[in-house]
């Protein structure tokens, strides 16, 4: 680094040297699609829970089963990047309270059931019919609906933890890995969280909401996005407070590799634009109304995505 | 489980062990199942001891087998050499022996020499023409047109065959291109040479000074246990080198010394010995002769003298040499292993030499001991008849007087027809890659092309095989029983070479080869052993050593001799005047400086820098780079360029580059290594990269080959010795 | 363990031991040399260092590990059970000091202390090998194993102690 020190190593392990890659494509999608899962539950059953009596759209109404395919999808994602598949069940053999890694292959197991018995709730009697006319489902399903709908708040206040798990744990699977300055910093966790809710309610904005709906989406999607450029701002002042390690975190960010990536396409393009837009939107409906969402996804994944690979790149081997 | 706390394991302080204790206790609770320690399961069914053979200091091995494979080498803890531990190389012996290279059967050229074409045979077929071609060459132009490169220890079949045969043109490139003028200039000083491995008493040294010699990177491995041990009790240490190398990163003094001027360093040096009267007095009273005349010679070499020569301040030489002394008996001047640099390589050993005399280290603990060794007999063999002709090693109408080997490039040249005194007509080249391992690689090929015959004996398709007649492929050292080895040491002892495993493919052990060779050409009664395993036992049990015991541990170590003035032996000194020649009466009557003189070398023209080469810890020359398992941390080379000399040139740390030299020879693209820890006037890369052999599928176009750099040398007038750091280079960034 | 980089020449024996004693994938490693040179020609300092897993006392891989297939054995040592093993590399993104790997097979592997070995009382392959005798293993609870003596007798350092793992691997300066 500095024209006075030199050094060699005969260390070129795949994947660790010269900088780590042990993660690929993989955990950001599955990072992704987590937060935004989390996000698409954690609005649907706020929703309900402030404004029971409103009628709901059946956009908003299938919302829980969509995000459990997306999560599946994360989840095939997460597998994929396993080095050992057969091994996959040990995960569910063990719980190690200090691995975020394990708490979240738990937290996956409870959103399903939840996310499941929410949507469950969720449909119209319309659906419902058809669903209960199938002969082999019936029986399984008859119970579980009256469950369901009896315990409704309940499952609706679960959804809203096991989602807000969820985005914090994609968060702090990071966030705790301190060998990573990048990484080495609370506000993953909440920040990752943030970013979860306003995905999915950029993922809602693609779907036909009612008026009401809408209104409540934008809204919230504003405050989380408010909220993740405070956290970001706070993230990055943390760096700048920090030891030599942080201050080069803040360096990849701040003149470093990936500064012109995470400024262009998460903070403007994928923050301050949709901001812009869904504010001035209120006046006045902007004909690209699939834009901002749509910008708001792809700023969430960059996201991950640049975090995830600065992180890596972020090492004690940096100051030999 | 089978071990105890107190054991090795328990690495944790107290504090940590609760917190171990925790999490251990978790993963049992919640895993399913134990934790067993994972045993990789390298330990073989069988262990065979052996000795080593990835360099040529032979270390003893223990060869773990398993279900018929070499897992593992490891040092063998009861030989002298080894004591349990290894260099890289050693264990890298299973890179060679499934190195999936390796020349698998006999081989007839198909066309014109150079060209890769062959014919695989079958052993009688090969040996057939082989047999053929030696009688051919025997009734045409005499026994003596054959000769014989060897560097490796199964060369000593070859070596016996050749001596049966009639001739005497037996080379190794280890003499007069690597330790001769060494051996030379003891020899002249003290009436023996260091020998190998050298009689350096490192280990009890105080003082170690070395001179361009950059143990640790250059790996054998007791010297280097030696000079750690020696650093290890705080000996002192002065390194000489115009590279900051390993060694130099531990010295108390490092001399960046301009090259080509250690001799004035040396004298100078001397020069303060004298003056300041810091030499042992005592011992050169009584050992040596010649000391008025040195001091007359040295009286004008001050360091004022020798800085401007070395650019080494005069201040650091008197310091230095003060350093010296002040360690003496125990101050070890190394005389170096790789020495032919400037073609007056014996004069410079000689000044070593001198230098550990004014020092008395000669004979002493901590100096140079004085070896011992078991006698061996030979085993009973028809005597050799009349003595063979001398070797064709020197131009016509040359001799080098002092050569006690014969030069192996000598006998390269005397195959260019009529430039010796006879011409050499057919080479059996034994594990020895000529091309890389001769200077003015193009000369060699011109002497191939002139040859009648030229066999190859070789476990890998290194490039020399690509120029002979017939090519055998030979077992490994794994594979196969050689010559004893019981070499003079510190302690007495013989070791055994046994095979480990079967001879894989086609392959032939040396023994086998030579004796089928020698029966078909009518020299059966040389080669009277049923197979070498019997021909190394019968010679230790003639010698009295426990067979059974040299099977079992590879090796009989004797009783401790006494190897040192201190324990009470008297040295000799096997030269003229029967003491340490400090002025050699010899020389001077050859016509050679009895004292030695220095003479600046000439300076490198402007923009190029003096082309230095050494060695990686890894790697034996050439011979090991297409190991694929040494090769995992030594896969290429790369040349050294002084950091701000780079910048100069805007040349990038890492970019790739082809070095010129001053006959526009250029190099293979290498990468460029900027760095502070090199001179600004010299280059530098490690030896014995850049193959281009096809067959060596590995190592081929990895980094570059220096020999082909070196177009000039400068020839050592005493034994021939052929200076190779006589070439200037430029550096250019490689053009896409 | 404690490495004397004072010996050290940077050979690389420890390398080859190691992946030869425990069948080590080609390509990679479990113990490594770093050369590193301070300072500008001719005032340079140089420090050779054969690194590996420093068995931290407080270590973050294992807490990193979802399955518990990353544990402290008994006596310290901190290791890999392959069968529990996901590939997760949650442990190799823990880890400052990038010690794993994803094993060819599929399991995160790494130095273990070679405690095969040290089980049957013998010392780790690195440390067996080294032709400079630079490698100590030892008990660092009791004062008179060889590791203690040779903390007591030099300075000596630990790497990036800022890390807060307490890493186990000394380097006598
Ligand atoms: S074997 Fe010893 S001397 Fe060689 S690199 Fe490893 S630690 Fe250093
Ligand atoms: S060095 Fe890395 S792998 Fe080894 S114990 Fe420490 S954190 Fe774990
Ligand atoms: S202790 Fe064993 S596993 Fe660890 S680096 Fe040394 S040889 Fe390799």
């Amino acid at each position: 680094m500095t024209g006075n020190l030199e050094v060699v190593t005969t260390r070129h392990n795949a994947a660790i040297d010269p900088v780590l890659s042990a993660w690929g494509w993989e955990i950001p999608v599955y990072l992704f699609l987590g937060g935004l899962v989390a996000g698409l539950l954690i609005l649907g059953a706020l929703y309900e829970l402030l404004h029971p009596d409103r009628p709901r759209s059946r956009a908003l109404r299938a919302m829980p089963f969509a995000a459990l395919g997306l999560l599946s999808l994360g989840m095939l994602a997460l597998f994929l990047d396993l080095a050992h598949k057969l091994h996959v069940y040990r995960f569910y053999l063990a719980f190690r309270w200090t691995s975020p890694m394990s708490w979240g292959s738990w937290i996956l197991l409870l959103v399903y059931p939840v996310g499941f018995l929410h949507g469950l709730g969720s449909l119209d009697p319309a659906q419902r019919e058809t669903l209960l006319a199938r002969r082999a489902l019936a029986p399984f399903l008859r119970p579980l609906l009256r469950w369901a709908d009896g315990a409704r708040r309940a499952v609706l206040k679960a959804s809203v933890v096991a989602g807000v798990g969820l985005g914090l744990y994609t968060g702090l699977l990071l966030g705790t890995l301190a060998a990573r300055p990048q990484w080495n910093t609370a506000v993953l966790g909440p920040l990752f969280l943030a970013s979860g809710l306003s995905t999915g309610a950029a993922f809602l904005l693609f779907f036909r909401l009612d008026e009401r709906e809408h209104g409540f989406v934008v809204r919230w999607d504003v405050g989380a996005i408010v909220l993740e450029l405070l956290l970001l701002g706070a993230m990055l002042l943390g760096f700048a407070a920090g030891d030599r390690s942080a201050q080069h975190a803040l360096y990849h960010l701040l003149g470093g590799p990936w500064t012109s990536a995470f400024w262009s396409l998460v903070v403007f393009a994928g923050l301050l634009v949709p901001l812009a837009m869904e504010l001035l939107g209120r006046r006045r409906r902007l004909p690209l109304a699939a834009l901002a969402p749509a910008l708001i996804l792809a700023g969430g994944f960059a996201l991950r995505w640049i975090l995830l690979a600065a992180g890596q790149a972020s090492s004690f081997r940096e100051f030999p | 489980m089978g071990y105890t706390r107190r054991e090795f394991i328990r690495i944790a302080g107290a504090g940590a062990g609760a917190a171990a204790a925790g999490s251990g206790l978790a993963s049992r609770w919640w895993g399913a199942d134990g934790d067993p320690v994972p045993d990789p399961g390298t330990d073989g069914d069988k262990v065979v001891p052996s000795f080593c053979e990835l360099c040529f200091w032979k270390c003893g091995i223990l060869c773990h087998v398993k279900d018929g494979r070499v897992t593992k080498i490891v040092g063998n803890p009861k030989h002298p050499l080894s004591r349990g531990r290894l260099c890289p190389r050693g264990t890298g012996g299973t890179g060679l022996l499934y190195d999936p290279d390796r020349l698998k059967k006999p081989l007839v050229r198909a066309n014109g020499r150079g060209g890769q074409s062959f014919r695989e045979v079958e052993w009688s077929e090969a040996l057939d023409r082989v047999a053929d071609g030696l009688k051919g060459l025997r009734e045409k132009y005499g026994p003596e047109s054959l000769a014989l490169y060897t560097h490796g220890y199964g060369g000593s079949w070859f070596k016996h065959l050749l001596r049966a045969y009639g001739s005497a043109n037996v080379a190794a490139p280890s003499y007069a291109q690597c330790r001769g003028p060494r051996e030379a200039g003891f020899r002249l000083t003290f009436g023996q040479g260091v020998g190998s491995p050298e009689n350096t008493d490192m280990e009890n040294a105080r003082c170690i000074t070395l001179l361009g010699s950059h143990l640790g990177e250059n790996m054998h491995n007791t010297q280097v246990q030696d000079f750690a041990l020696a650093l290890s009790r705080g000996a002192g240490l002065v390194v000489v080198d115009p590279r900051f190398s390993v060694a130099a990163g531990k010295a108390d003094h490092w001399l960046p010394i301009k090259p080509g001027t250690d001799l004035a360093l040396l004298l100078a040096w001397i020069h303060v010995l004298l003056a300041e009267g810091l030499y042992d007095r005592d011992y050169v009273d009584k050992y040596a002769v010649g000391l008025d005349k040195l001091r007359e010679h040295v009286a004008d070499k001050t360091p004022e003298w020798a800085y401007t020569a070395t650019t080494i301040p005069p201040e650091k030489i008197v310091a230095t040499a003060r350093f010296l002394a002040g360690a003496r008996p125990a101050s070890l001047v190394h005389p170096g292993r790789h020495v032919t640099w400037y073609g007056d390589d014996t004069q410079r050993t000689r000044a070593i030499a001198i230098l550990n005399a004014l020092l008395g280290s000669w004979g002493r603990r901590g100096g140079f001991f004085l070896p011992a060794q078991l006698p061996l007999p030979k085993y009973p063999y028809t005597h050799y008849g009349t003595e063979p002709k001398p070797p064709a090693d020197a131009a016509k109408g040359r001799v080098y007087p002092f050569a006690d080997e014969t030069i192996a490039s000598g006998v390269c040249d005397a195959s260019i027809p009529g430039t010796a005194d006879y011409d050499i007509k057919g080479w059996l080249v034994y594990g020895t890659n000529l091309l890389l391992a001769l200077p003015e690689p193009e000369k060699t090929r011109k002497a191939i092309q002139a040859l009648d015959l030229i066999v190859a004996i070789d476990v890998l398709p290194a490039e020399i095989t690509g120029w002979a007649d017939v090519v055998l492929p030979e077992a490994t050292y794994l594979e196969r029983c050689d010559e004893l080895d019981a070499p003079p040491w510190r302690v007495p002892f013989a070791a055994v070479r046994q095979p480990v495993v079967e001879p894989m493919y086609d392959s032939k052990p040396g023994w086998w080869i030579a004796r089928e060779l020698a029966h078909r050409i009518g020299l059966a009664d040389y080669f009277p052993w049923k197979d070498s395993v019997e021909y190394a036992m019968q010679r230790a049990h003639a010698a009295g050593l426990d067979c059974d015991a040299m099977r079992r541990d590879g090796v009989v170590v004797g009783a401790p001799a006494a190897v040192t003035i201190e324990d009470g032996v008297e040295p000799v000194f096997d030269t003229p005047s029967g003491k340490i020649e400090l002025y050699s009466q010899p020389l001077a009557d050859a016509g050679f400086d009895p004292l030695p003189n220095f003479t600046p070398p000439e300076e490198p023209p402007p923009g190029m820098f003096r082309l230095l080469f050494g060695r990686s810890p890894v790697h034996t020359f050439g011979r090991t780079t297409n190991n694929r398992f040494l090769s995992e941390v030594a896969s290429t080379n790369e040349l050294w360029l002084n950091r701000r000399a780079a910048d100069e040139l805007g040349l990038a740390d890492g970019e790739q580059v082809v070095v010129v030299n001053q006959d526009e020879v250029r190099s293979e693209p290498l990468a460029l290594r900027a760095t502070q820890r090199i001179r600004s006037d010299c280059a530098y890369m490690v030896h014995g990269y850049g193959h281009d052999a096809p067959g060596l599928r590995f190592a081929r176009g990895r980094g570059a080959n220096d020999t082909r750099l070196v177009t000039r040398t400068k020839i050592d007038p005493l034994m021939g010795g052929t200076g190779m750091n006589v070439n200037f280079v430029r550096v250019e960034r490689r053009q896409p | 363990m404690t490495v004397d980089t004072r010996l050290c020449v940077a050979c690389k024996a420890c390398v080859l031991a190691c992946k030869a004693e425990n069948a080590v994938p080609d390509g990679f490693c479990r113990d490594w040399l770093v050369e590193e040179t301070r300072g500008e020609f001719p005032d340079l300092h140089a420090q050779n260092r054969s690194e590996r897993c420093n068995h931290c006392s407080e270590p973050p891989c294992v807490d990193a590990c979802p399955t518990g297939a990353s544990h402290v054995a008994g006596g310290g040592a901190v290791l890999v059970t392959h069968d529990k093993c996901t590939g997760c590399k949650a442990c190799i993104a823990a880890c400052p000091y990038d010690a794993r790997y994803v094993h060819p097979q599929g399991w995160v592997d790494k130095c273990t202390f070679c405690l095969h070995r040290a089980r049957r009382g013998e010392k780790p392959a690195c440390v067996s090998v080294c032709p400079t005798f630079c490698l100590e293993f030892g008990d660092l609870a009791d004062p008179d194993s060889d590791v203690s003596r040779r903390l007591r007798e030099r300075r000596y350092k630990v790497l990036h102690p800022e890390t807060g793992c307490g890493p186990n691997v000394y380097f006598l300066e």
